[in-house]
């Protein structure tokens, strides 16, 4: 009874408000914009916070003694200072600002992988990833003689925990796995995961990108070693995301990259590498969308990450529900548990032409692999159309998704 | 007739279109109508990496001019590829190759050919001009 008295404070009209982009056109029609997970549009509050940033703030950060400099520097530390408890980390430390996603993967695989990878050991990841978690750890294995090892799925889309138990052994040196799916929307079992991959004595990377902004998250309670997302599916700026590191895997790995500010002294003898978090953020940051995370958070935080889930959920299963009246539509990935994702295939049309129907009326999907080739193959299929759901999408947004589709099927039949 | 009087004539054909949908349906009936391309030439081979959609182009030469067949797995993008057939196959490599492709602009469907557009259509045209040359070239 409480969840419904939440749920009837989040205001979905008044969250639309606050998106200036959500009241454009295309194609001459008001954009129904549903391709969230390839990246959120962003509220007034971090528009308005980008511009005053360069107004403002503008200068290089954690270097100058300069009153500017110092107010940058500040910001920027904000940021740091707000998603600690965003994901309940232990210490600001352990936040380490990247570029994103794909970023956070790579240093870890790069780190990680130079001080504890050698030939003969193995690598988990799983069948759904994103080319983002597969192809750099498929890059360590080569050069370090590992192997890769993939867990499979079910027709639903659902990890195969039994062959995930089987997969790992004493030479398993890290399990990196999507906790939400981008292509089918599978909420894989994490806590399960981590557990178990603990007890077989390997560490795990969570891909949050398609997680942090649609369930809130503590790492702590996870018990997760690395986490990683990207700021521009979350409202925010991008250019900018997150690696949360345990203080002990951080500590014990070497810098990612060389440059100003992961150093404390530097001598062509030997340089000395700053302590955490600066050690591995070599170089100017990317300032303004660091400092403009931070609205992000606030934002994400205020409308409630509780709310959200519950709003996207029915949409969600509104979603599903009206999309399969559409005959000869069939939905790619129906796990039990999902989120925000509908993939689906109209019949035997390619999901090209359904995306470019749905363009024409004003309605943004995606369409093609979703940077998941292998997950496609695994189908059997070229691709998907994928509707992704977003805390300012309505029913209105699916109705409108539902008769695009039915649209493109008389078209296109 | 030449390249160009047969992009006036399209040009002309498309101008009766007053919404996009009733090009669009245009484009798919043309897709629907384009002769099949012979099976052994739907393979890697003939293939044109466009991101998303499949197209598979084979030319033939014969008496002097360039036949060209094709397919896509996508069928806007056969509709487009069925207006490009429309256009460039009959004629001789020279033409092809010395041809300036504009109608595709003027019919309003120039966000078609844009290279970041993951349809192929663009490498789909350059191939054609590249068999062309390959042929002017062996002509010679
Ligand atoms: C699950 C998942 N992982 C990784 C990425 C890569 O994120 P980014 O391109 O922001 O680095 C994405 C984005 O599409 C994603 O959905």
């Amino acid at each position: 009874m409480e969840q419904t008295a939440v749920l009837e404070h989040f205001d979905v009209e008044k969250i639309r408000q606050d998106f200036p982009i959500l009241t454009r056109k295309v194609n001459g029609k008001p954009l129904v914009y549903l391709d969230n997970g390839a990246t959120t549009q962003k509220p007034k509050q971090v528009i308005d916070a980008i511009v005053e940033y360069y107004t403002q703030l503008n200068s290089n950060v954690h270097r100058g003694v300069h009153y500017l400099s110092q107010l940058a520097t500040d910001a920027f530390e904000v940021t740091r200072r707000k998603l600690r408890p965003f994901i309940n980390a232990a210490h600001e430390h352990e936040i380490i600002l990247t570029k994103g996603t794909t970023e956070g993967i790579n240093l870890v695989a790069s780190c990680y992988g130079k001080a504890y990878v050698k030939a003969g050991d193995e690598i988990i990841i799983s069948a759904m990833e994103h080319h983002s978690n597969i192809v750099p750890w498929q890059m360590l294995c080569e050069e370090r003689g590992a192997t890769l090892r993939v867990v499979p799925i079910n027709d639903a889309g659902e990890l195969d925990m039994e062959a995930y138990r089987a997969a790992l052994n004493d030479r398993t040196k890290m399990v990196a796995v999507t906790y939400v799916s981008n292509a089918l929307g599978t909420v894989n079992p994490v806590g399960e995961i981590i557990r178990q991959a603990h007890a077989a004595g390997a560490p795990v990377l969570l891909d949050a990108a398609q997680a942090v902004q649609h369930l809130p998250i503590d790492v702590q309670a996870l018990d997760v070693d690395f986490l990683v997302f990207s700021g521009h599916k979350m409202y925010g700026p991008t250019g900018i995301g997150v690696l949360y590191g345990k203080e002990k895997w951080l500590d014990a790995m070497p810098p990612y990259q060389g440059g100003g500010e992961m150093i404390k002294d530097v001598a062509f003898e030997k340089t000395t590498y700053n302590e955490l978090p600066f050690k591995y953020e070599a170089g100017t940051p990317n300032i303004e969308a660091g400092i403009c995370l931070a609205h992000a958070v606030d934002y994400l935080e205020t409308a409630g990450l509780n709310r959200i889930a519950q709003h996207e959920r029915e949409l969600l299963a509104y979603a599903g529900g009206r999309l399969l009246e559409i005959p000869e539509l069939r939905i790619i990935g129906t796990a039990q548990e999902k989120s925000s994702v509908v993939s689906f295939l109209l019949g035997g049309i390619h999901p090209y032409d359904v995306g470019v129907i749905l363009d024409k009326l004003g309605i943004a999907v995606r369409t093609g692999h979703h940077c998941t080739q292998p997950l496609m193959e695994r189908y059997g299929i070229p691709g998907t159309v994928r509707a992704s759901i977003a805390m300012y999408n309505t029913k209105e947004d699916i109705d409108a998704l539902v008769a695009g589709v039915q649209k493109a099927a008389e078209m296109l039949a | 007739m030449t390249i160009n009087e047969i992009q006036e004539e399209l040009i002309e054909d498309f101008a009766f279109f007053d919404d996009w949908m009733a090009k669009y349906e245009y484009l798919i009936q043309l897709g629907k109508e384009l002769p099949l391309i012979d099976d052994q030439y739907k393979t890697d081979e003939y293939l044109i990496k466009g991101c998303q959609s499949k197209v598979w182009l084979h030319a033939d030469h014969q008496r002097g001019k360039v036949l060209f067949t094709a397919d896509s797995d996508a069928i806007i993008t056969k509709g487009l590829v069925a207006l490009m057939i429309k256009v460039l196959s009959g004629h001789s490599p020279a033409e092809i190759a010395d041809s300036e492709l504009y109608f595709i602009d003027q019919i309003g469907l120039k966000e078609h050919l844009s290279p970041t557009r993951a349809n192929g259509l663009l490498s789909m045209v350059k191939q054609m001009k590249l068999y062309a040359l390959a042929l002017q070239a062996k002509g010679r």
